[in-house]
């Protein structure tokens, strides 16, 4: 089981907390969506559980042991997968090194004409010895999907990825994680604000709190979906580091994400 | 490859007007043919050369027979998988195209053939683009500033172009503070109101909306069609260049359904319907198929 307990994230020493003890659990198998509007804490989230952003309190977990562990032992069991491929990859690279980078040692040469390779059905043989601005967006995504896959994950984490895509695109990246997640028991949390995809791809989903909802009484967002699916738990912030009290000098900043989806 | 008779259309920008009522009335359903076409594009190709290593050179061919027609008071989307070639047919329409484009095929403006150069003079005027993100705005000006700017550049003197920039934000339902803000002060919501009112400053007949909606929550998705479709009612024409499907069908008339620089079909939005047997082309067909509220399924095509 991929688990974060408690955590908490914040940018720079002084900024308000963009994630406050939210737990989140991800079983192998199993779909969990992850809902909320956007400047909620989603992609921070993300990176957090993938082990890229070091929590400021709190653990992440895979399989009850610390995560992500060192030294690195190979392609790290949680993949995150960004909405924008193009910012995923190095621009001077050819997709078959850009695929090369993500497999285990002694898996071989990655072959998309292999049924048997994770990059099968994603990637176009004659992709290979292309840059990715030779790509199409959702070519791209394809190669970024079967990247991750490729380091055979137990758990991916989907952050928006197919939001800027057409459906078909969109359907085809989802059948094949959710193919994944039948046949070998892979676990997904699916960042989106799809509602319409949430509903057909997610077991179940978790709701962050809008931040500036927390501080009040019962901590829960202003949407609709009243207790339909399980909210994040909360906790009263703890005595010990009291917290600025919220306010409208409080400036939301941007989640904004350069970094890659880099498999080691 | 047609040669163009590179005239302005019928319709001349205003240049020294200083209000809208002295230039002609960009939608004129009542005494014009009822159905005459704003812009008719009709097997529109478009290359680009390019440099592949020294003085190599290659021709990449990104559009490769597109055809649709906008009609005043309309809503046409256009659909299709990025790189299908949707936002460069915007950039055609608009005259935008860099210099190492090649087009060929034919546009129309209200029935008379533009080449490039007379398209860009429309833009602004008769033409103009509501772009996807907020890069667009200037981030060192206020966005008074460059409302006024627009009012400018849409014949406007110093004088009635303050009060055009106002009126245009009160219209957008934003507050006359807005207009000494920067863009970095503006919410994403706000920001796309702002360069609505920059697009509609000059009046213009045709609104091309380049992926208007991508990244928004829900509600703002809602609030960015209803004014897409607001535009339409007040008489313009709205072409909506979008790979969200169901987004489009929300206040499309028409759909026009693209696939690697070809248009492979134009329909009636409400043939997106059931198991999609009312869509002629297959391609059509599975995209419709493909949404998470339909089969979700990836159909051969």
């Amino acid at each position: 089981m991929l688990s974060g307990e408690g955590l908490w994230v914040r940018y720079g020493h002084r900024g308000p907390w963009v994630l406050r003890d939210v737990d989140v659990d991800v079983r192998p198998g199993e779909v969990v969506g992850l809902w909320g509007a956007s400047g909620r804490g989603k992609s921070t989230l993300a990176t957090t559980l993938a082990g890229l952003r070091t929590p400021d309190r709190g653990t992440v977990q895979v399989d009850g042991r610390p995560f992500p562990t060192a030294p690195r032992e190979g392609p790290r069991p949680v993949q995150l997968v960004l909405q924008h491929a193009e910012r995923a990859m190095n621009p001077r690279w050819r997709i078959r090194d850009v695929l090369a980078e993500a497999r285990r040692a002694g898996d071989g040469e990655v072959d998309p004409a292999d049924p048997a390779d994770p990059a099968h059905g994603l990637v176009d043989v004659v992709w290979l010895d292309r840059r990715p601005h030779e790509l199409s967006g959702g070519e791209l995504q394809r190669v970024n999907l079967a990247r991750a896959l490729l380091a055979r994950p137990a758990y991916v984490l989907a952050d928006e990825i197919s939001s800027s895509l057409d459906a078909l695109t969109q359907a085809l990246l989802w059948q094949r994680l959710l193919g994944e997640v039948r046949e070998r028991g892979l676990g997904v949390l699916a960042v989106t604000h799809d509602p319409a995809l949430l509903d057909r791809v997610a077991d179940r989903t978790v709701v962050l709190p809008d931040r500036a909802a927390v501080d009040g009484e019962d901590g829960l967002d202003d949407g609709d979906d009243g207790g339909r699916v399980p909210r994040a738990r909360l906790r009263p912030a703890p005595e010990s580091r009291p917290l600025l009290p919220p306010g409208p000098g409080h400036r939301r900043i941007a989640n904004r994400f350069t970094i890659g989806s880099r498999s080691q | 490859m047609t040669s163009y008779a590179d005239t302005a259309a019928p319709a001349p920008p205003a240049v020294t007007g200083t209000t809208r009522q002295s230039a002609p009335s960009p939608v004129d359903g009542s005494d014009a043919p009822a159905r005459e076409a704003l812009l008719q594009v009709e097997d529109l190709e478009i290359s680009f050369e390019q440099y592949d290593r020294g003085l190599r050179r290659r021709t990449v061919t990104a559009v490769r027979g597109m055809s649709l027609a906008v009609h005043p008071g309309e809503v046409v989307a256009m659909v299709g998988a990025s790189g299908a070639g949707k936002s460069l047919l915007g950039h055609a329409v608009l005259g935008m195209l860099p210099p190492n484009a090649r087009e060929s095929g034919r546009v129309l403006w209200r029935g008379t053939p533009v080449g490039p150069a007379a398209r860009r003079r429309l833009a602004g005027t008769g033409t103009a683009l509501l772009p996807q993100s907020l890069t667009h705005l200037d981030p060192t000006a206020t966005v008074g500033a460059q409302l006024r700017r627009a009012a400018r550049l849409a014949g406007a003197d110093r004088r009635t172009a303050r009060v055009r920039a106002a009126a245009a934000l009160r219209e957008q339902g934003l507050a006359e503070d807005v207009l000494r803000r920067h863009p970095h002060e503006l919410s994403g919501g706000m920001g796309r109101r702002v360069l609505t009112a920059i697009a509609l400053m000059g009046d213009p007949a045709l609104v091309v909306a380049d992926e208007p909606t991508p990244g928004l929550a829900p509600a703002s998705v809602a609030a960015v069609l209803d004014r897409l479709a607001g535009i339409a009612r007040a008489g313009s024409g709205v072409l909506l260049i979008t790979h969200e499907l169901d987004a489009a069908l929300e206040v499309a008339d028409r759909v026009v359904v693209v696939r690697e620089g070809r248009t492979v079909e134009t329909t009636d939005a409400g043939a997106f319907t059931g198991d999609g047997l009312r869509l002629a082309h297959p391609y059509s067909r599975a995209l419709w198929r493909a949404l998470p509220g339909n089969d979700f399924e990836v159909t051969a095509c």
